[in-house]
């Protein structure tokens, strides 16, 4: 009869697992107890506070407001006076209707479900609402915050939030529907900063639905994380001034310091401001059809053909590549002739050394010196000779995103060979079909961005840091991405006789030939260089990239405007007073100052106004 | 005073009354719980013949109007020459269900009649147990006999192959139960064991890792074999054979032992207990060994046969709902809104009753179908969360005094049809129980079978209820034997 004993013994073992498991889940577990998806607990989200944006300064760029959403569990609703309900918050009482009676349709699948009934309810109507609550049961308040924008500048670069849509949940598990997230500019690539974490309340309700007390007194409550402020190395007082510089003008200006890559300022103008952004809600459709495009941020995203500025390019990789030095001559008569064509140029003494030529902006030694580049012994055919200009270009950060923070930054354009086999026939090309990029024309696109980093790289003398709007970037990898050197592989005794140069086009006695003197500011030494870029609508644009002062150079700056003419006549203007604002704090030269801000040089940039 | 109510109402005295309460206690218990379950303030009258309490009280009068049938009306000297005969017409509802009957949930088992479904493979386990007793208790029946094994072997096998066929896995493995029965009726205590520790090579080597299960395994087997034949010198052998076998992952890591990647760690481990196994096989060769000494390494030899084919079991043998479900629990996957999600919910359900429960109707967690089938397979989590830990126990308790009564009660009959039978009886509630509180309380993987008495559903209420009242019934024979006596 043992058998029996120890059948009933396993059956008693067995048993007590069972109760082992039972004492676990029950008694000592409390986990399932909070467990979210236990529908007992009603977990109230606490939104977290989005991190500010300060300028470099510590001007407040991007704050925060309170505002209320008015939550509804339509389980909850009784009967209410929707009248005094809408008067309350200024709704219309038929979309009130509507929706309540859609919750009572679909009653059965919403079960306890809470949902948002209104967005952004101001704190005055949140106040009125609080007062008589008990009479809306159902209804609760739950705070929000919204952006405000209390500094008047940079609203194209902060971007927007707004709820996630579909598409963005589906990708990104822990956001929920209702949260809110960056959608473009700084609110986008720093989503993950700025956002906090949420937290929650836990309260017990009964089987009833009815909420009876916090859970445990709070113990497992969660508070809401704030998100981390953003110091932008945006100069608030500069962007500010570049923005009303550029009101009445179609382009960009692009600052930036050149030893840390921060940028200082970058306008694209027609642009958004602060309002425009408060409201992007209501605004949204009109800046989406205005012809100016303001949305378009043309500072990252515009591949303008750079013009002049490039043959700084050049000059840097011919002297690398030993093709020319820096005394090299080459002699212009008003233009480059070869095989039937001609490449113009203007009227100024000949022949020319390197640092002339900058000063100068002869059109005619960059065709001879792109030649130079193009049949370079150590490099044939011409295929491998441009590839390897190629490379090199693509070294100076054109023709490649250059990896700044701005979510649409685009990489302009820089043609490969394959482009010109395509054009003329595979080896059915010479240096000559290709010469307009010798002078930043033709197949060669730049952004500003682009351009104002080329300034900086010869800033620096042969290096640059990676441009970025953010100072404090929390992350390791974002710190360690934005304090790397990426060296050109340009000597730096390259850069002085095109320092030289560009000292000299804005520097040089009248009557010497300097593009820039326009740029000059009497006690900054400012080093620049013109660019005058064809447009095939309209007007030239004009182009200006400088650095400043000579030596241990601040800014570096690009200024781009759409058919405004000739680079020194209008772009090398603004880039002075842009750089006069930084480093002297204010601008002297009122008279300067007066004539760029009232030229009105958007009226000359052909729209198409689209019609419908 | 005594024989007065004995010749007034004989049979009502002599059933056994503490099986027929906590049958009464359980049926109630149950229809308290459903009716929880799916209560909605719509249809609050417990007598909703719409909602799925009110059917079940329709089910309860009618299992206790069978049960008052078996007791009353069935001559139990009948059962035993009927049982080939029940036996035989399940079998062919069996077959005809798989073909005829209408698939519900990927499973093919159920008839519908109107509105009414009949799941034959609750109904066989009584024929099945019927027909087992009647043969294990035939004149001469031995389970030294291979024949006779065969056959009561076939008995239980035939349907379990047919539940299989309809795809009701749950079902077929509470015939797995029916061991016990053998057990208790000769068969040896070391095949229940053999067949225990084997499940645990299945889960070591899925949880763990194979050469885990291969070091339990050789481990257990050579300290067991040190106590028969207390040689101490291979007790050294084994145990340092162990500890490399423990190493290889280590060694492979290093640079010198780097060659070990060639061939998997478990292939490494057989090596290694090569040399003592050798040994072992030639002590049996010179007969030195003992015969326990030769089922052990039998059973060694099962058990690394079982370790190597897991993944065939694995990935062949087991569909993947099941695979998943095994995975699932073992916490190789966690998949909390796919296959997890019944059991998470149940289990959060479970756990959030704490040590008194919420109190009935009270449950939050239980309703608006949180939980899927709570009102079937998972009614476990409503008592749980309603009545706590004390009500869980409390449950456990009657269902374990039950299952004890029953063995009790059986082995002290005489008749071997009986108590054969109510071994059966108590195998297949104790399957039932362990496995369904087990799943629900994610302790077993997900087998959907119903918890006797409690569980909704006309099929097994009837047929739990017949199964315990033949055994009510044919246990009032051995007290009026007695009474006569």
């Amino acid at each position: 009869m043992d058998k029996k004993v120890l059948l009933i013994a396993g059956v008693l073992v067995a048993a007590l697992c069972l109760v082992a498991r039972m004492f676990y889940l029950q008694i000592i577990d409390e986990h399932y107890k909070v467990s979210a998806q236990n529908n007992a607990l009603l977990y109230q989200t606490q939104y977290p506070a989005r991190g500010e944006i300060k300028d470099r300064n510590g001007n407040t760029l991007v704050g925060n407001k309170t505002t209320y959403d008015i939550m509804v569990t339509p389980i909850d609703i009784q009967e209410f006076d929707t009248a005094d309900f809408c008067m309350t918050f200024h709704v219309d009482i038929n979309d009130v209707r509507r929706k309540l009676k859609n919750y009572r349709e679909n009653r059965r699948k919403i079960g306890y479900q809470t949902f948002t009934f209104i967005k952004q309810v101001s704190g005055q109507d949140y106040s009125h609402f609080a007062e008589k609550a008990y009479k809306f049961p159902g209804f609760y308040a739950i705070s929000r915050t919204a952006r405000v924008y209390p500094y008047e500048a940079g609203a194209s670069l902060y971007g927007y939030i707004n709820e996630a849509d579909s598409a963005y949940l589906a990708n990104h598990p822990e956001y929920r529907r209702g949260d809110y997230v960056g959608i473009t500019g700084i609110e986008r690539s720093y989503e993950d900063v700025l956002r906090g974490k949420k937290g929650y309340n836990i309260m017990v309700r009964d089987v009833h639905n009815r909420i009876r007390q916090s859970f445990k007194n709070g113990e497992y409550d969660v508070a809401a994380e704030p998100g981390k402020d953003l110091i932008a190395s945006i100069d608030g007082p500069l962007q500010q001034y570049g923005e009303r510089l550029m009101k009445n003008k179609v382009g960009s200006i692009v600052a930036i310091e050149p030893s840390t890559g921060e940028i200082l300022a970058i306008v694209s103008a027609p642009g958004l401001t602060v309002e425009d952004l408060s409201n992007i809600r209501k605004e949204y459709s009109r800046l989406a059809t205005d012809p100016y495009k303001p949305m378009f941020n043309r500072a990252v995203m515009s591949a303008y053909p750079p013009g002049s500025v490039f043959k700084t390019v050049n000059a840097l990789i011919a002297q690398q590549n030993g093709v020319i030095n820096s005394e090299t001559r080459f002699s212009c008569s008003r233009g480059f002739y070869y095989g039937g064509g001609k490449m113009g140029c203007h009227g100024h003494r000949s022949p020319l050394n390197l640092k002339e030529s900058i000063m100068m902006s002869c059109n005619a030694y960059y065709a001879n010196v792109f030649r130079a580049i193009m049949k370079d012994p150590a490099h044939q055919p011409i295929s491998e000779a441009f590839n390897h200009w190629k490379e090199q270009v693509n070294k100076f950060g054109i023709g490649v995103k250059l990896g700044s923070d701005f979510p649409a930054e685009l990489p302009g354009t820089l043609p490969s060979t394959k482009t010109y086999d395509k054009i003329h026939g595979k080896g059915k090309w010479s240096a000559f079909n290709i010469l307009s990029l010798a002078i930043g024309q033709g197949e060669v696109g730049a952004t500003p961005l682009q351009i104002a980093n080329v300034a900086a790289i010869i800033a620096n003398r042969g290096y640059y840091i990676i441009p970025h709007l953010i100072k404090n970037a929390p992350d390791s990898a974002r710190r360690a991405k934005y304090t790397e050197k990426h060296w050109v592989d340009i000597d730096r005794q390259y850069f002085d006789p095109v320092v030289e140069g560009m000292y000299l086009a804005v520097n040089a006695p009248a009557g010497t030939g300097g593009t820039a003197r326009r740029a000059h500011i009497d006690d900054i030494v400012v080093c620049g260089k013109t660019g005058t870029a064809q447009n095939p609508h309209g007007r030239d644009n004009s182009v200006f990239m400088c650095f400043a002062p000579r030596e241990n150079p601040k800014i570096a700056v690009c200024v781009y405007l759409e058919n405004a003419g000739a680079g020194g006549t209008w772009a090398a203007p603004v880039a002075s007073l842009i750089v006069e604002k930084y480093l002297r704090g204010e601008v002297l030269r009122k008279e300067m100052e007066q004539y760029v801000e009232n030229t009105d040089l958007k009226h000359n940039v052909p729209v198409k106004t689209k019609k419908r | 005073m005594r024989g007065a109510a004995y010749t007034n109402s004989p049979k009502a005295r002599r059933v056994d009354l503490g099986l027929v309460l906590s049958y009464l206690f359980l049926v109630t218990f149950g229809w308290l719980n459903i009716y929880s379950a799916v209560y909605s303030e719509e249809h609050a009258f417990i007598l909703d013949f719409s909602q799925r309490y009110g059917l079940q009280f329709i089910w309860i009068c009618i299992s206790l109007g069978v049960a008052l049938t078996l007791i009353y009306l069935v001559n139990p000297r009948n059962l035993p020459p009927l049982s080939p005969v029940f036996y035989v017409i399940m079998l062919v509802l069996l077959a005809a269900v798989i073909f005829l009957g209408k698939e519900v949930n990927g499973s093919r088992s159920w008839f519908f009649i109107g509105s009414f479904g009949l799941q034959p493979a609750e109904f066989s386990k009584i024929t099945t147990a019927l027909l087992l007793a009647f043969i294990m208790s035939q004149y001469g029946f031995s389970l030294l006999n291979r024949k006779d094994v065969v056959r009561s072997a076939l008995v239980v096998l035939i349907p379990i192959i047919l539940i299989l066929l309809e795809r009701e896995t749950g079902s077929a493995l509470v015939y797995v139960g029916l061991i016990l029965v053998f057990y208790m009726e000769g068969l040896a205590g070391w095949v229940i064991l053999l067949g225990v520790g084997l499940i645990a090579m299945f889960v070591i080597t899925i949880a763990a890792s194979p050469l885990a299960a291969l070091v339990c395994a050789f481990g257990i087997c050579s300290i067991v074999r040190f106590f028969l034949n207390r040689n101490l010198l291979w007790l050294l052998i084994s145990i340092a054979s162990t500890v490399l076998m423990c190493y290889i992952p280590e060694l492979s890591k290093t640079e010198t032992f780097g060659f070990l990647n060639i061939l998997k760690p478990e292939i490494w481990a057989l090596v290694i207990m090569t040399p003592y196994i050798v040994f072992w096989v030639k002590d049996i060769f010179v007969r030195k060994e003992s015969r326990e000494g030769r089922y052990l390494i039998f059973c060694l030899a099962l058990a690394v046969v079982m370790v190597f084919s897991v993944n065939l079991i694995f990935d062949k043998v087991l569909q993947p709902h099941q695979k998943a479900r095994i995975e699932n629990l073992l916490g190789i996957t966690e998949d909390l809104q796919g296959i997890g999600y019944n059991v998470h919910q149940s289990k959060i359900a479970i756990g959030s009753g704490g040590f008194t429960g919420k109190g009935f109707l009270n449950g939050t967690q239980t309703k608006y179908n949180f939980v899927p089938e709570q009102s079937t397979d998972f009614i476990f989590c409503t008592v749980g969360e309603e009545w706590g830990f004390l009500g869980s126990v409390l449950l456990l308790a009657v269902y374990i005094f039950m299952i004890t009564r029953i063995i009790h009660l059986a082995s002290k009959n005489k008749d071997a049809f009986t108590r054969i039978y109510g071994y059966c009886v108590a195998s297949i509630f104790l399957m039932h129980v362990m496995i369904n509180m087990g799943m629900t309380m994610g302790l077993l993987p997900v087998i959907g079978i119903p918890l006797p008495f409690l569980s909704y559903g006309g099929s097994s209420m009837m047929s739990f209820t017949i199964l315990l009242f033949i055994f009510v019934r044919l246990d009032m024979e051995r007290q009026m034997k007695d009474a006569e006596f």
